[in-house]
């Protein structure tokens, strides 16, 4: 078969490179997509093909960059339920209301789905170390990954991450080099070693790769739904790069014919106040000018202040109708317990901000209440369960008893 | 005299140069004394209305110029100056 992938392309001035691990257009800077080479697709792509394929996000193979004769580093990553939130839609007055739960990834959050495309890229061309920039979850994703496929991994994260995702890294033995500073500052650290090391940072010089992965999210959204677009997608954004990856997934999936003559849906991005440039540019007298900011948030998944795709995001939102909004910590804890209360769902803060603008969104009148409205859940809850801790995490409706009827009789009421 | 740092894809502007001295108070005379020694950078960093591009990264001593005075930022003599292309996320 031919090859599908046939090079990178700037987004801003349309300069053309061969297949290699860059990310940066050297004439203006712009960022690096791969290129596909769309008529051979689309002789190729079909829902039948997709429905026959592995019960993974690899069903969508020949939409990755990953040519049909590498072996894949997988951990059956993808195919997360996508399931009907009667609940949550009523106490919200939406009544087509939707979670895509990707906490169900093997490491428990979305960046599964990146960090096995870019591995199994980065090992099909000669690397042998693996290496990020991460607010936790994509170290998570890359520890384990590099682990499965046998590579030496490095792992660069600010030294404050939460207690439970340095747990959940470490347990797969990677180099960890915690950087005294947050997770901007590490991410130019890392930007600047790409030129001194021979490693593949997952998020740095092999994006235009990894950041295919996140197509696979929206893909699974329309098979599930049947073949259909939902109305509105609400997104966390943090350095917005999947966000930008959920429109390009809705215009292949046009563009192949897997769903037919639909509108595209809006795309909404959801951020933490303590944490919100895309949110302020937004709103802003120039939504293309996104000024970075030093985050402060429980959000620490998503507190990226200076995000990369923070531009395009917000060229989405407003071309798509969509919109851009924030929550306060106070509102995000409300919603990890809100989902929880009423769906079952148990997500970190990101997903908490993520529910939080969906509810402020709701009950600021935003929806008639008949829209498929879909809210990408990205994380789980044990990853950052220190926040309800603090937050006055135990339940007021627990009470302590003796081993007694008596005391069962006298506390509990029922 | 403060000292750019130069990063790959701009080193063709600067001979294969890694570092770059320049005499200047402020971080436009900076980027105007880099230009004068290797024309282009200038046309590289800057946009039309003479802002910072806005995938282009300027550090000033580790801290992002966009956090503080923009180009307006005060250079001293041994502060160091880094270009950063855009960086990716999360």
């Amino acid at each position: 078969m031919p090859s599908k992938v046939i090079g990178l392309k700037c987004r801003e001035c349309g300069a053309e490179y061969e297949l290699q691990a860059t990310h940066v257009c050297e004439m203006c800077f712009g960022p690096l997509d791969a290129v596909y080479d769309k008529a051979v697709l689309k002789k190729i792509v079909s829902r039948s093909r997709i429905e026959d394929g592995p019960k993974s996000m690899w069903r969508y193979r020949d939409m990755l960059p990953v040519e049909d004769s590498v072996a894949v580093v997988t951990l059956g990553e993808g195919l997360t339920p996508l399931v009907k939130a009667e609940r949550l839609g009523a106490e919200l007055g939406l009544r087509n209301l939707y979670l895509k739960n990707d906490s169900m990834n093997p490491t428990n959050s979305f960046k599964d789905r990146v960090v096995s495309v870019a591995i199994s890229w980065a090992r099909a061309h000669g690397f042998e170390t693996i290496a990020c920039a991460s607010t936790g979850n994509l170290a998570n994703a890359v520890a384990a990954y590099a682990a499965r496929a046998g590579l030496e991994c490095f792992v660069f994260i600010p030294v404050d991450l939460e207690p439970a995702k340095v747990a959940s890294i470490s347990v797969f033995d990677p180099n960890i080099v915690a950087v005294r500073g947050n997770y901007d500052e590490v991410n130019r650290l890392c930007s600047q070693l790409i030129e001194s090391t021979p490693w593949a940072f997952c998020n740095i010089n092999i994006r235009p790769f990894y950041a295919e992965g996140s197509k696979t999210l929206t893909f699974e959204v329309a098979e599930q739904l049947g073949w259909k677009l939902p109305d509105e997608i609400i997104i966390p954004i943090a350095s917005g790069c999947q966000f930008v990856r959920h429109r390009q997934a809705v215009g292949e999936l046009l563009d192949y014919g897997l769903v037919r003559g639909e509108r595209v849906p809006s795309f909404t991005g959801a951020q933490a106040l303590g944490c919100a440039p895309v949110y302020n540019a937004f709103h802003s007298d120039n939504p293309d000018r996104v000024m970075p900011v030093k985050p402060d948030t429980i959000a620490k998944s998503i507190a990226i202040g200076n995000p990369s795709d923070g531009v395009y995001v917000n060229r989405i939102a407003r071309e798509t109708g969509g919109t851009v909004e924030a929550v306060t910590e106070e509102e995000i804890v409300e919603a990890i317990r809100m989902l929880a209360r009423t769906e079952g769902i148990f997500t970190e803060t990101a997903g908490g901000v993520t529910i939080g603008v969906l509810a402020k969104l709701a009950r600021a009148g935003r929806w008639k209440g008949d829209e498929v409205v879909v809210a990408y859940v990205t994380g789980h809850g044990l990853k950052t369960a220190d926040v309800l801790a603090s937050a006055n995490g135990h339940s007021s409706r627990r009470v302590e008893i003796d081993p007694t009827m008596k005391s069962f009789r006298e506390k509990v009421s029922i | 005299m403060a000292q750019f740092r130069i990063p790959g894809p701009l080193r063709r502007l600067s001979d294969g140069q890694v570092t770059v001295a320049v005499e200047a108070s402020d971080l436009a005379s900076a980027i105007a004394a880099l230009d004068a020694r290797y024309p282009g950078f200038r046309d590289r960093l800057l946009d039309e209305n003479g802002e910072l591009r806005q995938f282009v990264n300027v550090y000033l001593n580790d801290e992002d110029v966009r956090l503080g005075s923009g180009l307006k930022a005060k250079v001293g003599e041994r502060d160091e100056i880094s270009i950063v292309p855009a960086v990716a996320g999360g």
